[in-house]
């Protein structure tokens, strides 16, 4: 019954409020007129009678006030006045709460999206079953080295071994990348796609169930198997129309039938978000290819048994592989134990570093704006000095008054935050469409999580910059403050020293910035200008795979590689024309161990390799790789008269040193080719070391699989279609891929860096702006409160240049001081930051030169002005603005 | 001897709910009544009167009604709840105790 009383209430006392004030004033009103009137019959008179009545009243507004505290929602009336004076003082200055509000959204936009983009990427845990369980896990160095490779990947037979006598794992699976071409029907045409060859438990081990359809079963993941294949849900909906009658329908992967049996969810993207199609591994290779250790092909997931840890399990396989490797000591090709690390580390692990590197500088950014807005805010509050004194010394308590600027920093925050957010938005969108390279990028979200990150970030923005502001404000000294103002005179010393520290502390923060950023374009430019081996200009490439039924002989490739390159090279425009499989930057394409048949056979165990590449005779002229001795192939001899080979510069230097490489022969397992010409180096990525390479002529028509590089004068990009419709010509059913000039597809490989660099770039950029744009308010505002004092000084006979200099030297002291701190820690930083490097010092002197000089110029340029209009003070003028 | 209106510490709220039990009042018409009874010994200030009747009111003890006074003019008064003369009798009680209990401390000492 009180309970409802209470609730009804309640809900007048919000809805009403108006009325029920409008009603206390009356009976408060009615009571005094009672008074009054009983003093009248007392016999006063109406002017005494009234005054008595009040006296015993008390002062009615106070009264009022505190019958009204006693009303329920008193809280959220006093934050609404605040809200409302916040918003006046703040429309009041409309310049500076923009100025503000923009730097905030800056800011917490900056940051929010970098968070957003490593809770997606690094932090949300995978979304299979208990993700801490799985591992991926590598073969671990071979040939007698331990420490090469660290994490080389898994032939098929080390996986049967493991999977065999493994006590540790609930499952292993193996999983290979393809290439896929997918046949075109009807209307659709052909097309490449990125697809994966895996054991039939990989969705078990993940914990994974179709969406569609049903998971392969161990009867597809054999040779004798008709062929099955699991559809991403992206390529179901796009091509297939999401129709579910496409279970059991067949389509045809490099020629050869495949029966759909399932649809995976559409949030499933293992091992990358291009995969596209799932196949059986044992199905679709080859016996000898999973059964042959040396053949280091396939990637292995595994999961713990429960109650395993990594270590355990590592140790477990590495106890298998080292039996392994001990039967077979003459196959140096064995690894020798194995590794492992987590599989969300693994599929990340590239991406973790630069990210947290942005992240770390925009959260710089926003504790730089955090400084500026808190600087603007101190520079006002010391222009509100008087009025904040003179309410002080009317009973205004400094909780209040503090409690009134929260209000209105949080007003400043909340609509900066909205705005960052915003921002962000857009940005991710922007930043998931052009980082496609980085794994789970799809996986970044808005969700409740990053949501409570904004909240707390606009909270953090407003109580650091209400809280900086409200220390430079004494309360108590009411006194001071109206005299110091009454007369304007130089402001006090705290004041002062507060604004100089904030500005140091930002100047300092943007030479770590700007050190960063510098060190990164370095990097970067560095990694551009690397000599790749070969002429970037003019050059066209596009991939094409004859993996299909339609080239299983080796004629039938070598008919269409020739007949292909001459139609090519009949273009009118087409200088030169090749094949090869993996131009410079296209990534490393797999390496074969040899011997030289020359030399004395290598110690058991040993074994030497270099990176094999196929290339018809034409492709060195026409990528420019140069002869430094020899020649070509011999564009006659084919098949298995095609036994010549071709060695790079440094190839020739790790093997064949101090003799004549020409004339002798590689052998590969029982093939012998000879050495008839020596080329020089290239780089098969451009961060990566020169590695030795051997080229085999392609026309033996081994291979399928490979990249056609086009070179014309100019304009090489107008020979995409011509060169794609000879292609067709020749087999309507061959897709051809990633259609990039030279310089895109070395622009693709260092996307990571230049994106890194360059939003690096632009968080020093914008800090700067920032601390110079603070550095400029805060010695305006000085100078336009010294004013009478500088008058003085020059009516009394200061020479302009001596105030120039004072000023100036105001300015640049905490500069100054900012910048031997930021250096100081930046040298700390840079460290960090080795590993992001290439061939650059963290410790480079020349960028920690520019920076120095740069920042010294930008707060030059920023004292300058305010430094220049105090010299040129009017003394008259200034003397009269009293 | 204080001031003839020092209250002690929370007996407004009892003084005000027992003026109201007989039947309902406006303000001053309370403190008149407190006034008149106590033989002018306490003296309600005002400035308490209306934030304790208002706190009264959030609490559910009483409840007001605009109502015609006897000088014809719209006055808030102000009566008991069940509520209220619940809580009346609790605070009699507390009282009486409190009271009586500093009697007996008074008289032996």
């Amino acid at each position: 019954m009180r309970g409802w009383e209470m609730l009804r209430m309640r809900i007048r006392m919000l809805l009403r409020r108006g009325r029920e004030s409008r009603r206390l004033d009356a009976e408060l009103r009615y009571h005094l007129d009672r008074q009054t009137a009983e003093n009248i019959a007392a016999g006063m008179s109406a002017e005494d009678a009234r005054r008595a009545a009040l006296r015993a009243f008390g002062n009615p507004t106070l009264l009022r006030e505190q019958s009204r505290e006693s009303w329920s929602w008193n809280g959220v009336e006093s934050l609404v006045r605040d809200l409302r004076y916040g918003l006046r003082t703040l429309l009041r200055t409309p310049g500076f709460s923009v100025i503000a509000a923009l730097v905030m959204a800056l800011g917490i936009g900056a940051c929010f999206a970098l968070f957003t983009v490593v809770r997606g990427v690094l932090l949300k845990p995978l979304p299979f079953k208990n993700p801490d369980q799985l591992l991926m896990i590598y073969e671990h160095g071979s040939g007698g080295d331990l420490q090469k490779p660290l994490f080389g990947v898994v032939s098929g037979a080390m996986y049967a071994e493991w999977r065999k006598h493994n006590h540790s794992f609930s499952d292993l699976a193996l999983v290979g990348y393809n290439e896929s071409n997918l046949s075109g029907g009807g209307e659709q045409l052909p097309e490449q796609l990125h697809s994966v060859s895996c054991t039939w438990n990989l969705l078990r081990t993940l914990g994974v169930h179709p969406a569609l359809g049903r998971d392969f079963i161990a009867s597809d993941d054999q040779p004798s198997a008709s062929g099955t294949v699991l559809l991403s849900w992206s390529l179901w909906k796009r091509r297939f129309g999401g129709d579910p009658a496409i279970l059991h329908q067949t389509i045809h992967l490099d020629g050869s039938p495949y029966t759909v049996i399932g649809v995976l969810p559409a949030w499933f993207a293992f091992p990358g978000t291009s995969t596209q199609l799932w196949t059986a591994v044992y199905h679709d290779n080859p016996p000898n290819e999973l059964t042959n250790l040396g053949n280091h092909s396939f990637y292995v997931v595994g999961r713990l048994r429960d109650g395993m840890t990594p270590a355990q399990g590592i140790a477990d396989l590495s106890l298998i592989t080292k039996h392994v490797h001990d039967q077979h000591l003459d196959n140096p090709f064995v690894g020798m134990a194995a590794n492992a690390r987590p599989l969300l580390d693994d599929m990340v692990g590239d991406f973790k570093r630069p990210l947290l590197v942005l992240l770390a500088a925009a959260c710089c950014v926003l504790l730089i704006a955090c400084l500026n807005v808190a600087n603007l805010l101190v520079a006002r509050s010391a222009a509100r000095r008087k009025e904040l004194a003179i309410r002080s010394a009317l009973g205004g308590g400094w909780l209040r008054l503090l409690q009134e600027r929260l209000t209105e920093v949080f007003l400043l925050s909340s609509v900066g935050g909205a705005g960052g957010i915003a921002l962000a938005v857009s940005a991710l969108a922007w930043f998931v469409r052009v980082r496609r390279d980085m794994t789970r990028v799809a996986s970044i979200s808005i969700d409740s999580v990053v949501v409570a990150v904004a909240v707390a970030l606009v909270v953090f923005c407003a109580l650091f910059c209400s809280l900086i502001s409200a220390l430079s404000v004494r309360y108590t000294k009411a006194l001071a403050a109206l005299n110091e103002t009454s007369r304007s005179t130089t402001s006090g010393r705290t004041r002062a020293t507060l604004r100089r520290t904030l500005l140091a502390v930002e100047m300092a923060l943007t030479v770590i910035l700007l050190i960063g950023a510098a060190l990164l374009s370095r990097s970067y430019q560095r990694l551009r200008e690397t000599d790749m081996g070969c002429v970037t200009r003019n050059a066209l490439t596009m991939t094409i795979d004859l993996s299909g039924n339609r080239y299983k002989d080796r004629p039938q490739r070598v008919n269409f590689y020739s007949a292909l390159l001459t139609q090519v090279r009949a273009l009118p425009g087409v200088t030169a024309a090749g094949f090869v499989r993996g131009v410079p930057g296209q990534g490393y394409m797999g390496d074969w161990g040899f011997t030289i048949a020359e030399h004395a056979p290598l110690p058991q165990g040993r074994m030497q390799s270099a990176i094999s590449l196929w290339a018809d005779p034409g492709y060195f002229h026409a990528i420019g790789i140069t002869f430094l001795k020899g020649h070509t192939f011999d564009p006659n001899r084919r098949l298995d008269q095609a036994t010549q080979a071709v060695v790079s510069a440094s190839f020739a230097r790790q093997y064949l040193p101090n003799e004549d490489p020409i004339g002798k022969h590689i052998q590969v397992d029982n093939r012998k080719y000879e050495i008839v010409g020596v080329v020089g180096d290239t780089r098969y990525q451009a961060a990566k070391p020169v590695q030795p390479v051997q080229y085999f002529p392609l026309y033996t028509g081994s291979y399928d699989y490979g990249t056609l590089v086009i070179r014309s004068t100019h304009d090489v990009e107008q020979f995409a279609l011509p060169v794609q419709r000879i292609v067709q010509g020749l087999d309507r059913d061959l897709p051809v891929s990633d259609v990039l000039t030279m310089d895109q597809l070395l622009g693709k490989s260092t996307l990571d860096q230049s994106f890194n660099a360059t939003l690096l770039m632009a968080f020093a950029v914008m800090s700067l702006l920032l601390a110079a744009a603070g550095l400029f308010g805060v010695l305006s505002y000085i100078v336009a409160q010294r004013t009478s004092e500088i008058g003085i000084r020059i009516a009394l006979g200061a020479q302009r240049e001596q105030v120039l200099r004072r000023v100036l030297l105001d300015g640049l002291q905490p500069a100054l001081f900012g910048l031997v701190l930021g250096l100081a820690a930046s040298t700390a930083v840079a460290r960090l930051l080795r590993s992001m490097l290439y061939e650059t010092q963290p410790l480079d002197p020349t960028v920690f030169a520019t920076v120095t000089a740069i920042l010294l110029l930008v707060a030059a340029l920023a004292c300058a002005a305010p430094a220049w209009r105090a010299s040129r003070l009017d003394p008259m003028q200034a003397l009269r603005t009293e | 001897m204080g001031k003839p209106s020092d209250l002690v510490q929370g007996t407004l709220d009892l003084l005000i709910l027992k003026t109201l039990s007989l039947e309902a009042k406006h303000g001053w018409a309370i403190a008149k009544r407190i006034q008149q009874v106590s033989g002018e010994v306490l003296q309600v200030q005002q400035g308490s009167l209306y934030p304790a009747l208002h706190r009264l009111e959030q609490q559910g003890w009483i409840k007001a009604k605009w109502m015609e006074s006897e000088t014809g003019r719209q006055a808030k008064f102000y009566s008991l709840t069940a509520a209220g003369r619940k809580q009346l009798e609790d605070e009699t009680a507390n009282w009486n105790r409190l009271s009586s209990a500093i009697n007996v401390v008074i008289e032996e000492v």
